[in-house]
């Protein structure tokens, strides 16, 4: 095992000792793992060259899921719950991508946003089904049919998280070296020469769409469980933003990035709003203004320059 | 008989311009077909129909005997039509290796989502299509890190990877030196019959038409001039005139 491994696989164990060593910080790391796993799908999407300001529209369409299954079917079991969210996730990452995934650049951004307002609209217009601006509620649901007091619920979340960004987080690094995945980043660089290799560049765009809205929905769902409401707001192209910032401040198209970017993010604005609460965006804003002007990789930019330098300095002595 | 490509009176203008005026031509298998001609002769036009870039306004392209005017240029690639470029159309984030992988891929319509593409097992057949191009030294660089020669090649191998039956190729040497031009075009002509795979080719230096080309159709104000042996057309006097530029 390289430092570049172990240093990853110490965090991860630190993290999951998170519930034994610093309570406090269990939820908190809940709903940026939630996060993270969100991002990775923003994520995804940049290793195409595409940026999307709309992508809170499947986080917000997985929670309603969870919503709307929970009022549908009170009592419903967690992983129900969850699965209902994710196929609504991915359902509409299907019927959005097929307008959408002939678009590139500003235009594919704009209609993103496009989209994921005119669901914070319905959300925000059609009170009686949605709660409008006050949300929906999910109560607890069982979780393999076990009821659960709050603080094992919580528990039981975390590690959830977990082990759904750590599979998660695996599988999407895995698909991008895959053909497929290849095939998705050719995108970036050259679309006419993949129509002569007989591939056509919006079923290409297509499979990492669906990947993305897969994953965005993923983190929608854990975050409407966690937090046990949701609102409009998880559609809101603020939300959209706020991952499309912690994908850079991560490192571009870095999955890791994108979870660790998450962690930093939320304990940022955690603390920074508690200590500075008038300013606290400014805050992150200079924090993000840092990360472009000094590391445009973003931390796995910088986490990775520093591994090269070590075993750069281990080559030298050796 | 059924020509592996043929043609039959296309027409295409853009504006006052005619590009394509009652173009007919057949192409046989294994018969390498050069096609010359000033700039503006559309024989560019000619390749970018064929490949069903462009549709022209009268006329039908057969492949292998099927009508493949209507079709995409992913749907022509995928009945065995590949395309090499003037300027060469490759992934630039991408080795050359990978390059050929990503060809191969779509090839194959591979779609394990967990296998790494440099781990699939068309490895070993790309590698052996670089050795055939003598590029096997450059598979792990990028190729925006290549020379204009080395580029052609792999924009080259690139689609022989997708198995064609026939490869367009538009001014496979231009951009390169000239003291490698026949060089590349000697590493090409073998890679071609290798693969068994028929060639038309656009170019401008006529010792390379003389010496690779089994046939030669000569372009000029969107029309065919002339068709024949190398040896034919190029000493007529018609072609030094236009095409060659010599005084004869």
């Amino acid at each position: 095992m390289t430092i570049r491994t172990l240093i990853p696989a110490i965090l991860l164990l630190l993290l999951a000792l998170v519930p034994f060593g610093a309570q406090g910080l269990q939820v908190l790391l809940t709903l940026a793992l939630a996060k993270g796993i969100a991002v990775m799908g923003i994520t995804v999407l940049l290793r195409s060259g595409q940026v999307s300001f709309g992508h809170a529209l499947f986080f917000a369409i997985a929670a309603y899921g969870g919503a709307f299954t929970l009022m549908l079917m009170p009592g419903a079991d967690l992983i129900v719950v969850f699965l209902l969210g994710l196929f609504a996730a991915v359902l509409s990452g299907v019927l959005v991508g097929l307008f959408v995934a002939r678009y590139r650049f500003i235009f594919f951004a704009m209609l993103n946003l496009a989209f994921s307002m005119i669901f914070w609209s319905i959300l925000e217009k059609f009170y009686h089904y949605t709660g409008g601006a006050d949300g929906m509620r999910l109560p607890r649901p069982t979780v393999f049919w076990i009821e659960m007091e709050r603080g094992t619920y919580e528990l039981f979340m975390f590690y959830f998280a977990l082990v759904l960004a750590i599979g998660l987080g695996w599988f999407s690094m895995r698909w991008l070296e895959s053909p497929a995945g290849q095939l998705f980043r050719t995108l970036k660089t050259n679309e006419t020469r993949l129509q002569y290799l007989g591939m056509s560049p919006q079923r290409v765009m297509m499979n990492g769409y669906v990947l993305s809205a897969m994953l965005c929905g993923t983190g929608g769902i854990l975050m409407g469980l966690v937090q046990g409401v949701v609102t409009p707001e998880y559609a809101y192209w603020i939300r959209s933003g706020e991952m499309v910032f912690i994908a850079v401040l991560g490192g571009a198209g870095s999955v890791p990035g994108a979870l660790v970017g998450a962690a930093i993010y939320e304990i940022v604005r955690t603390y920074a709003s508690a200590f500075a609460g008038d300013v606290w965006q400014m805050v992150l804003g200079t924090f993000l203004l840092i990360i472009i002007l000094f590391a445009p990789g973003g931390i796995a930019g910088i986490y990775n320059s520093l591994m090269d330098r070590i075993a750069g300095k281990k080559e030298d002595g050796e | 008989m059924t020509h592996l490509l043929e043609t039959k009176g296309l027409e295409i203008r853009f504006g006052g311009v005619v590009a394509a005026d009652n173009i007919s031509l057949q192409i046989d298998a294994g018969k390498n077909l050069a096609i010359i001609g000033p700039n503006g002769a559309g024989k560019t036009t000619f390749l970018n129909i064929c490949t069903g870039w462009l549709k022209p306004s009268k006329g039908k392209v057969y492949f292998e005997g099927r009508d493949v005017t209507p079709l995409s240029p992913r749907q022509i690639t995928r009945r065995g039509v590949a395309r090499a470029f003037q300027i060469p159309q490759l992934f630039t984030e991408h080795t050359a290796l990978e390059n050929l992988l990503i060809a191969a891929a779509a090839r194959d319509q591979l779609r394990n989502p967990i296998r790494a593409l440099k781990d699939t097992r068309q490895r070993d057949e790309m590698m052996h299509l670089l050795d055939m191009i003598s590029c096997t030294d450059v598979a792990h660089r990028q190729v925006d890190e290549l020379s204009e020669g080395q580029r052609k090649l792999i924009d080259i191998a690139v689609a022989l990877a997708l198995k064609p039956k026939l490869l367009l190729m538009d001014e496979p040497t231009s951009g390169v030196a000239s003291s490698e031009k026949f060089g590349v075009m000697e590493i090409l002509v073998k890679a071609l019959a290798e693969a068994k795979v028929t060639a038309v080719f656009v170019e401008h230096d006529m010792g390379i038409v003389e010496k690779y080309a089994d046939e030669v159709a000569v372009w000029n104000m969107g029309k065919i001039e002339m068709r024949g042996s190398p040896a034919e057309v190029l000493e007529h006097p018609d072609v030094i005139r236009d095409v060659i530029g010599e005084v004869v």
